[in-house]
């Protein structure tokens, strides 16, 4: 089985950049040549895509994902969020441990990797949680997530208050050699709040959040990193605050990386106005002033990494009063396009889009990327310029829950192989 | 008029001043020694109240009946809710049974705008959440008027928790509208951020906002706010805060005192004002019944008086 991919823009940051032509053969990268060199292989086992126009680049990798399986699989399940990934772009996902049973021990790590061996072909990457069920209490068992297939440990969703066990957990894991991914909310301060604190937030009367009640545990965070010199991520950065935070702890060489998630520099806190639960997530959509910050975050490399953050919930938990509504929204099928509204802003180049969303999750987890002679054929093909709409109700996810239903979106994946399979393909040609 | 009445923000002057004046003339039915008019005889209005009320259910109910409307009352602990029902869910059975109105009491801010959303029915916010509680601030708007003649120039001091207060926020949209000036006061603890965006100002010191004002709205301060640290105790929240004679010598002498209710006597009002000479909180009440009249009338489409049969 060969594939070869013809006049692509390729784009490897760092590595490559050109129109070349990739083959692929028995699931790996067998070469890659300026247009027209390679001679075209004969035999019927070929197929040949011809890519003209369009951006070739290392497979996506989204690193902050909920998938609902094992416990809420009427969601999402291992196998439809791998749908949803494949469907924009993503040759890799890193699932996060909230599940039910949460995957804080080795028997679901290995559940969802058997689940996932399943599926379409995406790689899953489970993260394990840093506390026992997220309860704050006690230290997971990281090594036997690890040896199970864990890369890296989080409590995202449930902010860890315990500012000790924080520093146990970091000086733990970094002697394991996993990530330590921070969903930094001081819960305290957020006093129940559901949407950004503000005028906005006054005049419809829903308690707020201040971006400190973020900040402050990034500084925190930063602070045990320093102190354990254990490799710290911090998850869907919000507020201008903790912008400013991170940019400081990397200029004084902290080993600190970051993410930011598509609807924290698309969205502001006025999508909310109408009460519309599509727009509550947690950290709360921000102000145009935060937004600013992320793009300039983005663009000077204080935020490394963009990760959706994907939460599928159905609207038994979304068609509801906004306060009682759960937080989070889908992402996998739009992110791209949304990361595009950045190239197409001038916040960030192609090339830096890409390492945000392919060549940083790889490196900050210690994963396989990039498009080298001889490695395994995770690639993704991307047609810059398609004009599309929005169809919730078209999505590979179960849920619909996206504040972009109906928006006009510019830039699509086409071509999604995994191991040089095929996982998704739309309107691409083939030659002979 | 609109089909629902939600929040101040979107009835228009002379949309208020349509209701206040309906309100008026609904008011004389009550002075009657049968105080019954057939206006509304054939509609019903479901009252739901997810939320304890006495005063405002009461006082629907009563406007109800005086319309001659069927009215149900419905509350969190007798409803669907506690069997795990969904407030859309519940409303589509409510609306399978064809009511005219629907009065929703309800703990979540925006919890009104999903029924109206989903219903045919009209629905009139009886108070969600911090949000809005339109109806008393068309009737506080009302009882000023009675008294003063004239919403626009007047100074209208709103003193207390105005952070968790859907009726401070009410009553800055539709006095500020009706051109009268608002200042506010509480301690920084309970001043939302960006209220100013009302068009009103904003102090800290009470002997401001007393200075000048020709009414004086109190509002109560829940005893349960001491868990989020919004003030040290409710003996110094009183002392800073609280209205009594003392403070009230630095008021004009033609000051209007008003608080929605219920009040906590000696805490942010002492009982010697709350009664004394200057107080019109129960002309509050009584005109709550016209304002709701009034509502019910509208809102179901009347054009007539309501008086005429």
């Amino acid at each position: 089985m060969r594939i070869l991919i013809r006049g692509a823009q390729v784009i490897d940051p760092g590595f490559l950049e050109g129109r070349m032509d990739v083959l692929v053969q028995d699931g790996r990268i067998a070469d890659i040549q300026p247009e027209g060199v390679l001679k075209v292989p004969s035999g019927n086992d070929v197929t040949i895509y011809e890519a003209a126009g369009h951006i070739l680049t290392p497979g996506l990798i989204d690193m902050h994902v909920h998938f609902r399986e094992p416990g809420q699989e009427y969601k999402e399940t291992i196998a439809t969020g791998c749908r949803a990934a494949a469907a924009g772009g993503f040759t890799a996902v890193c699932t996060m441990p909230n599940t039910s049973p949460v995957n804080d021990n080795g028997q679901i790590t290995r559940f969802i990797l058997s689940r996932a061996a399943e599926a379409c072909g995406v790689r899953v990457y489970p993260v394990g949680a840093i506390s026992k069920s997220l309860e704050g209490g006690s230290l997971s068992e990281f090594e036997e997530l690890k040896e199970a297939g864990a890369v890296a440990v989080t409590d995202d969703g449930e902010p860890l208050m315990n500012s000790l066990l924080m520093r146990r957990a970091m000086e733990y894991a970094g002697e394991l050699g996993l990530t330590v991914i921070s969903h930094c909310e001081d819960k305290g301060l957020a006093h129940g709040g559901v949407m950004n604190e503000g005028t906005i937030a006054t005049r419809i009367g829903l308690p707020g959040i201040p971006n400190a009640a973020e900040t402050i545990m990034v500084l925190r965070d930063i602070a045990l990193c320093e102190l354990t010199g254990a490799r710290l991520h911090i998850a869907h950065v919000s507020a201008l605050e903790s912008v400013r935070a991170i940019r400081e702890a990397k200029r004084n060489g902290i080993p600190v990386t970051a993410e930011t998630a598509p609807h924290y520099f698309t969205l502001t806190e006025d999508a909310v106005r109408e009460y519309s639960t599509h727009a509550k997530m947690n950290p709360p959509l921000r102000t145009q002033k935060d937004v600013d910050a992320i793009w300039e975050g983005l663009r000077d490399g204080t935020l490394d990494v963009i990760a959706t953050d994907h939460a599928p919930h159905s609207p038994v938990e979304k068609d509801v009063e906004f306060d009682q509504a759960a937080n989070g929204i889908i992402g996998l099928e739009t992110s791209l396009a949304l990361g595009l509204r950045l190239v197409e802003s001038g916040v960030l180049s192609l090339t830096g889009l890409i390492e945000k969303m392919s060549t940083h999750p790889a490196r900050i987890l210690g994963l396989a990327s990039g498009l080298k002679i001889g490695a395994a054929a995770d690639i993704t093909v991307i047609d810059p310029d398609r004009v599309w709409t929005v169809h919730a109700d078209q999505f590979q996810s179960i849920s619909r829950n996206t504040p972009f239903d109906g928006w006009e979106l510019k830039g699509k994946a086409v071509l999604t192989l995994v191991n040089g399979v095929v996982i998704f393909k739309e309107r691409l040609e083939t030659g002979s | 008029m609109k089909k629902d009445i939600l929040e101040m923000t979107s009835l228009s002057v002379d949309e208020i001043s349509l209701i206040l004046d309906t309100a008026e003339r609904m008011k004389e039915i009550s002075e009657r020694p049968v105080k019954k008019v057939p206006t509304l005889r054939g509609k019903t209005v479901v009252l739901y109240f997810y939320e304890p009320s006495t005063r405002t259910r009461t006082s629907f109910d009563i406007a109800a009946k005086r319309l001659s409307a069927d009215s149900i009352s419905l509350s969190g602990s007798t409803s669907s809710m506690v069997k795990g029902e969904t407030l859309l869910d519940t409303a589509r059975n409510l609306e399978a049974m064809r009511p005219d109105v629907i009065v929703l009491r309800h703990p979540s801010a925006g919890a009104p705008h999903i029924l109206a959303k989903a219903l045919s029915a009209s629905v009139i916010n009886a108070g969600d959440g911090m949000h809005a509680h339109p109806t008393q601030a068309l009737l506080d708007m009302l009882t000023v008027r009675q008294h003063k003649g004239a919403l626009a120039g007047l100074r209208i001091a709103i003193i207390g928790d105005i952070a968790h207060s859907r009726v401070a926020r009410s009553d800055c949209e539709g006095f500020v509208k009706m051109g009268a000036s608002v200042i506010l006061c509480a301690p920084p603890t309970l001043m939302p951020k960006g209220i100013e965006s009302y068009g009103v100002s904003v102090t800290f010191d009470m002997n401001e906002a007393i200075d000048g004002a020709d009414v004086i709205m109190m509002l109560r301060i829940q005893k349960e706010r001491q868990a989020g640290f919004f003030f040290p105790s409710e003996r110094e929240y009183s002392r800073r805060y609280g209205l009594n004679l003392e403070k009230l010598k630095s008021a004009r002498s033609d000051v209007l005192i008003m608080h929605p209710g219920p009040i906590n006597r000696g805490l942010e009002i002492s009982p010697d004002v709350a009664d004394g000479p200057h107080s019109i909180i129960l002309d509050q009440v009584t005109n709550g019944v016209a304002v709701r009249m009034a509502l019910l009338y509208l809102v179901t489409g009347g054009t007539r008086n309501a008086d005429s049969d």
